[in-house]
């Protein structure tokens, strides 16, 4: 590995400092399970190494029924998976976080840091776009907010600029009779990369079953993470039935546009975002029910 | 010019004051400049669990870590894992099941063990193996290993703390992985 | 507690005491190979080849160089050329002067990952950036990946020298080989066959997997004398192939044989070792080299992928007739697949009157391949076996049944020479028949049962072991093969049982090259079996000794002294009271001095291994992925010494097997460069994808050896992939013929045969 600088600024305000300083030379260190292998591999090559995880916004979980949530983008997956309120209120969210990697990983991966590394397979992106969570973001101009399913650009890009930090994600409080619910396919039963990962959070109408708000997003079938809005929008107003549930699938499978590669053919992807789509929305919909 | 850093971090109880490269990893550290050799590379990348140590209560692969993150920590290393000449009961129940066979990942997997005995005494095998799911053994087929665990719990770190028996055929396990999938 | 085979008592053998190397290595105190350090020790690091297949034109390591902290950089050119002489390496031959090239290319790379220079450093980190500064000009050839496409006229050549007897003198080639292999008239038996089932197998290169990379310390001295460090399968092997590539003597070299972290036959030949002792003699200075798992899986072992054509013919009633097969190995860049293991393994479960066996050895644009755990005989065993359980399906009879009636079992023809003596074939399918798992029902719909049985041959070869008496009655013994998987354990049980002592009461040691006579590879099954003897009759020259010594006391001939369970006592009893080992040593300095026992063996009459493996398994209709339910193998192990590691050979085995059914599996690109790198997407099992693994040890002691030792590390890596993809298709009604059976290429098969009865079923409407 080149050699590098470490810093490990206390505030916000001085890390925004220090990446604005030293530009595209600055990286920021969160969970540092991505970076370290990027840094072996010299896939990156940055001089100073800024570690967020001494800055205590960034450390942060607060939640509250009314407000909803807000996670701080270097608080780590393992934390995120038990803590009791969000793994009532975001069962999709905390199963995302606790699918990564290993506990070694989940011990230090952050979601933050999954969703800056601009990984088109990342496990919490989709749940965090099913969830409508947004990006808050500091910067030497200020700060500023974007959507989740807007932040990633290509495969290891994302609209954070130079001097640019992660800050934290607000998700919204959930609604009644609402929920989530990630899957992702792997080969193997642990530590693989999502072959597919589908996020979906849906809200319902317990008097007629049928869908009041809906949201499903897929990872590892494009270049970024997908936000299939066709998806939804068949099936907000409809009874979610097998049919419903079925035709949700086909247009999510409309909306991937996988390759091949050492994880899975695209055939093989297209095919396994229809059966993880039906598999999570009737997951999330059983949550949803019980939910109240 | 790139410095040195100093970092003041605890070590299996003891107080450490190091100098090291901020591109030197934990695992690197350890190995390098304290000569804790027990912690293990195998693949530098977070996939085989050789290098775990638990940091603060928590199990993490020391290869994805840099050894200026070590500051302020609480570190045990497997060196750290005995009370003495008196083996702990993860290491004793280890060698009695001849659960190691090469012996390279076992610094991994007792620390990986640890990690989830502290936090869950009485785990049922669906746990251990969650638990153990990071750290590869290519010698055994990991049957062994996790009956190893299982004793530990059942007669020793379990046992002492509630004397309850955790109980799953391996028939469960399989069912509780096929659940997770399909839910 | 005690055991017994064949009516002989044991004390010791067949108990299962704590391994004495145990505390050291749940400590962390056990050192491996790079847990090695010196004074004034350097780092090196090895450049690699981008291109699978390119000529280099230059290269220039001018930058490099200058790089501050950078001491030495080496090439090709620095290493003697060496002609095409072959060398034993334990199990097999190697040719020395492809063992060069494969060290550092000679002009041309061979594969992504084909070393072409090695850098010392201060540090690693130095030596990993001087790589970068180290410029190459290639260019770049196309590259042939597969066995087919190199076996075509007009492919790509790798070796400019290579000819095979067929061709002939003038004709280029990749194949480097054929062997053919025959018995009967398979002709005239395939007309015997009312049922003959054909089909064509591919399988896909894979790695051994060993936890540890490798890595080696080399110091050299200013007298010409080195010693290198290194985790290895055979320190010997280490010592005459570096002699060999760099052009010393072998007595000039000592191994020092770490802890090894796994190996599984791929740490049965030399990477690092030469680079170190070449580093270390141009610097001056100790030099320590590792592998990164990326250059581990690029550049180091794996076992051939292979395309196998297996054709069998059965009677009605269920008797094999005749088998023809046609396998074609990945050699990787040199010559030396083990396809002349898979050919000779293929059949041999069997008794089959009319074999035809041809096997061709090809070289591709891939690692050259190295021993993995019954070399060839996995892929091998994935072709016949599911061909065996088509055919069972046709005559209409349980698997096992079926295997019942043509099992080879003593004096069945083998493939090549003798006749079998006496093996335990039959045993681990009546074993299995007889096991709770076969006779429990598998329910649940998407699931199946499967089973598949293998063999391999085990070996012997060379072996020496020496074992010291101490004054106080303890007794260490001194072998040179390395312990991998709780051989010491085993050698000191031998020991422990011959000379009646305690088994805390003996200290196994393996020592270097130079502290023990040759001793051949830990490898091929053969540590319990060819050391073991040794260590028995280094123990028997205890006992005569001990005779001696207790004969002089006494005032007998040695000859009158009897030794039993532990004692020596006089034949004719004159009231003397009998001796142990233990109140005899104090007393050896006034008998004649110090007692150390030898033994040396070149091990002949090696009993050949047989097991059986069967598997249930959910297959997931939708995405095509496979849960392993319950696994059971049965295997005969001759005699179980240490009965917990033989299990954990067993289940070891099993687990490599199903990884390499279902996962497991190289992924090049177009252009030859391998895209799986890492253990992210070299997906070994972890413990959540494998359910606990139940053994039954069939003990059907080896004819000749003294405790009926059998090889037991081997063979249960060779049924898994056939049992997998016979509870497959149990599952699922779809035959694979392709490994491994990853949810893609399943779910594939499933679709298709759904599509094809969906427009069977509307055809009939």
């Amino acid at each position: 590995m080149h050699a590098i600088n470490y810093e490990s600024p206390k505030t916000i305000d001085e890390a925004v400092k220090l990446l604005a300083a030293h530009g595209e030379k600055a990286r920021p260190l969160s969970g540092g399970t991505d970076l370290l292998i990027q840094l072996r591999a010299g896939t990156r090559r940055p001089d100073f190494v800024v570690d967020i995880k001494h800055i205590a916004d960034l450390c942060k979980i607060s939640f509250s029924a009314q407000h909803g949530l807000s996670l701080g983008a270097a608080v780590p997956c393992l934390e995120i998976h038990e803590n009791p309120h969000l793994r009532r209120h975001y069962p999709g969210l905390t199963e995302a976080a606790h699918l990564i990697g290993s506990l070694q990983i989940q011990s230090r991966a952050t979601v933050g840091g999954n969703l800056c590394n601009g990984s088109p397979a990342a496990d919490t992106t989709p749940a965090l776009i099913a969830l409508g969570a947004m990006a808050r973001i500091a910067g030497p101009g200020g700060e500023r907010t974007v959507p989740v399913e807007g932040f990633c650009l290509s495969p290891g890009r994302t609209v954070l600029k130079p001097g640019e930090l992660l800050v934290e994600f607000q998700i919204p409080a959930p609604a009644k009779y609402s929920s989530d619910a990630y899957l992702r396919f792997i080969p193997r039963n642990e530590m693989d990369i999502a072959v597919v990962g589908v996020g979906v959070a849906l809200t319902l109408d317990p008097a007629n079953d049928h869908v009041v708000a809906a949201r499903i997003a897929l990872g590892a079938v494009g270049p970024t993470p997908i936000f299939a809005t066709q998806a939804v929008q068949a099936l907000v107003g409809k009874k979610l039935d097998d049919a419903a549930i079925a035709n949700a699938g086909t247009l999510a499978i409309a909306a991937a546009t996988p390759i091949d590669d050492m994880r899975g053919t695209a055939e093989y992807r297209r095919h396994v975002v229809g059966v993880l789509t039906r598999r999570a929305l009737a997951i999330a919909a059983t949550r949803a029910k019980a939910s109240a | 010019m790139v410095h040195k850093v100093i970092v003041e971090t605890t070590i299996n109880g003891d107080p450490v004051e190091l100098l090291c490269e901020p591109r030197q990893s934990l695992l690197e550290v350890l190995r390098d400049e304290l000569d804790l050799t027990g912690s293990k590379e195998g693949c530098l990348t977070g996939d085989c669990g050789a290098c775990t140590v638990i940091v603060d209560g928590r199990a993490v692969c020391s290869c994805l870590m840099l050894g200026a993150e070590a500051a302020g920590k609480h570190i045990t290393t497997v060196e750290g894992l005995a009370n003495g000449a008196t083996l702990h009961v993860l290491q004793q129940k280890f060698l009695e099941h001849a659960s190691l066979q090469c012996g390279i990942c076992t610094p991994g997997f007792l620390m990986s063990a640890k990690a989830l005995l502290d936090h869950n005494p009485n785990p049922t095998e669906g746990e251990i193996r969650y638990a153990l799911a990071g750290n590869l053994c290519r010698c055994t087929g990991y049957d062994k290993i996790v009956k190893a665990v299982v004793d530990a719990a059942r007669h020793g770190v379990g046992a002492s703390q509630h004397g309850k028996v955790p109980t799953e055929s391996t028939a469960e396990v399989t069912r509780d992985i096929l659940e997770r999938e399909k839910r | 507690m005690a055991a017994s085979t064949n009516g002989t008592e044991y004390k010791i053998i067949g108990t299962r005491p704590i391994r004495h190397d145990g505390v050291d290595k749940v400590t962390g105190r056990a050192k491996y190979g790079a847990d090695y350090t010196f004074p004034g020790m350097l780092f090196g690091k090895v450049l690699r080849s981008p291109h699978a297949h390119a000529l280099i034109k230059s290269i220039n390591t001018e930058k490099a160089r200058a790089l501050p902290g950078v001491k030495a950089i080496v090439t090709s050119a620095d290493l003697p050329k060496l002609a095409d002489k072959m060398e034993a390496a334990g199990e097999q031959a190697i040719n020395l002067n492809h063992l060069s090239m494969n060290i550092l290319a000679r002009g041309k790379v061979l594969y992504d990952g084909h070393a072409v220079a090695a850098v010392a450093a201060t540090s690693g980190h130095i030596a990993d950036e001087a790589l970068r500064l180290i410029e190459v000009e290639y260019e770049v050839l196309p590259p042939v990946m597969l066995v087919d496409d190199a076996m075509k006229p007009g492919a790509p050549i790798l070796l400019d020298s290579l000819r095979n007897k067929e061709d002939g003198p003038d004709q280029q080639t990749n194949v480097a080989a054929h062997m053919q292999f025959k018995r009967g008239d398979v002709n005239e038996g395939f007309k015997q066959a009312d049922y003959i089932i054909e089909r064509e197998f591919k399988t896909a290169m894979v790695h051994q997997g060993y936890i540890e990379p490798h890595n080696a310390v080399g110091i050299y001295n200013a007298d010409g004398h080195a010693t290198i460090y290194c985790s290895t399968q055979g320190t010997f092997v280490v010592r005459s192939l570096t002699a060999a590539v760099l052009g010393i003597s072998e007595g000039k070299i000592k191994v020092v044989p770490a802890e090894i972290g796994g190996g599984f036959g791929g740490k049965t030949t030399v990477y690092l070792e030469p680079l170190s002792v070449l580093l270390s003699k141009l610097t001056g200075s100790p030099v320590k080299l590792t592998m990164t798992r990326a250059e581990v899986l690029r550049a180091t072992g794996p076992t051939s992928g292979s395309t196998i054509r297996c054709k069998m013919g059965a009677t009605k009633d269920g008797m094999l007739v005749a088998g023809q097969c046609w396998l074609a190995y990945e050699a990787g860049a040199f010559p030396g697949s083990p396809v002349g293991a898979g050919a000779m393994t293929i059949l041999s479960p069997y008794n089959i009157p009319n074999i035809l066996v041809d096997a061709y050895d090809v070289v591709v644009n891939r690692p050259k391949t190295a021993a993995y755990r019954a070399p060839g005989a996995s892929n091998a065993a994935m072709a016949s076996e599911t061909v065996v359980d088509e055919l069972a399906e046709k005559c209409g009879l349980d698997p096992i049944e079926f295997r019942l009636k043509n099992a080879s079992h003593d004096g069945t023809p083998q493939t090549v020479g003798p006749p079998f003596k006496k093996i335990g074939m039959i045993e681990t399918l009546e074993a299995i028949k007889n096991s709770e798992h076969y006779k429990s029902k598998l329910t649940g719909p998407n699931r199946g049962r499967g089973v598949a049985s293998g063999f391999w041959f085990n070996v012997g070869l060379q072996s020496s072991a020496t074992i010291n008496v101490h004054t106080d009655g303890t007794v260490s013994v001194v072998i040179g093969s390395v312990d991998i998987g709780g051989t010491r354990a085993a050698q000191a049980m031998i020991a422990a049982e011959v000379l009646g002592v305690d088994i805390n009461d003996v200290r196994p040691v393996v020592a270097d090259t130079d502290s023990i006579g040759h001793t051949d590879v830990t490898g091929g099954s053969r540590t319990c079996f060819a050391t073991g003897w040794a260590v028995y009759e280094a123990a028997q020259d205890i006992v005569r000794q001990l005779k001696e010594r207790a004969a002089k006391l006494w005032e007998k001939k040695p000859e009158e002294v009897v030794f039993a369970n532990g004692m020596l006592s006089p034949a004719s009893g004159n009231g003397v009271k009998p001796m142990s080992l233990k109140e005899l040593a104090p007393r050896l300095a006034r008998t004649g001095g110090p007692i150390v026992g030898r033994a040396t063996i070149n091990a002949r009459g090696v009993g050949p291994a047989f097991a059986t493996t069967l598997v249930d398994l959910e297959v997931d209709p939708d995405t095509g992925k496979v849960q392993i339910l319950r696994v059971t193998v049965a295997q005969d192990v001759g005699k179980a010494i240490h009965p917990a590691y033989v299990e954990g050979q067993m289940q070891g085995g099993t687990a490599q097997g199903i990884g390499w059914a279902l996962n497991e599996e190289y992924f090049y690109d177009d252009k030859g460069i391998l895209r799986n790198t890492g253990l992210l997407d070299y997906r070994m099992p972890t413990c959540l994808d494998l359910p606990a693994m139940e053994t039954i040890m069939v003990e059907v002691p080896t004819p000749g050896h003294p405790l009926g030792v059998r090889g037991v590390g081997e063979v249960p890596i060779v049924p898994p992939p056939a049992a997998v993809a016979n509870a497959i298709y149990r599952a699922t009604g779809v035959r694979m013929l392709e490994l491994p059976m990853s949810p893609p290429r399943l779910l594939k098969a499933m679709l298709k045969k759904r599509a094809a009865s969906d427009s069977q079923a509307a055809a009939a409407d």
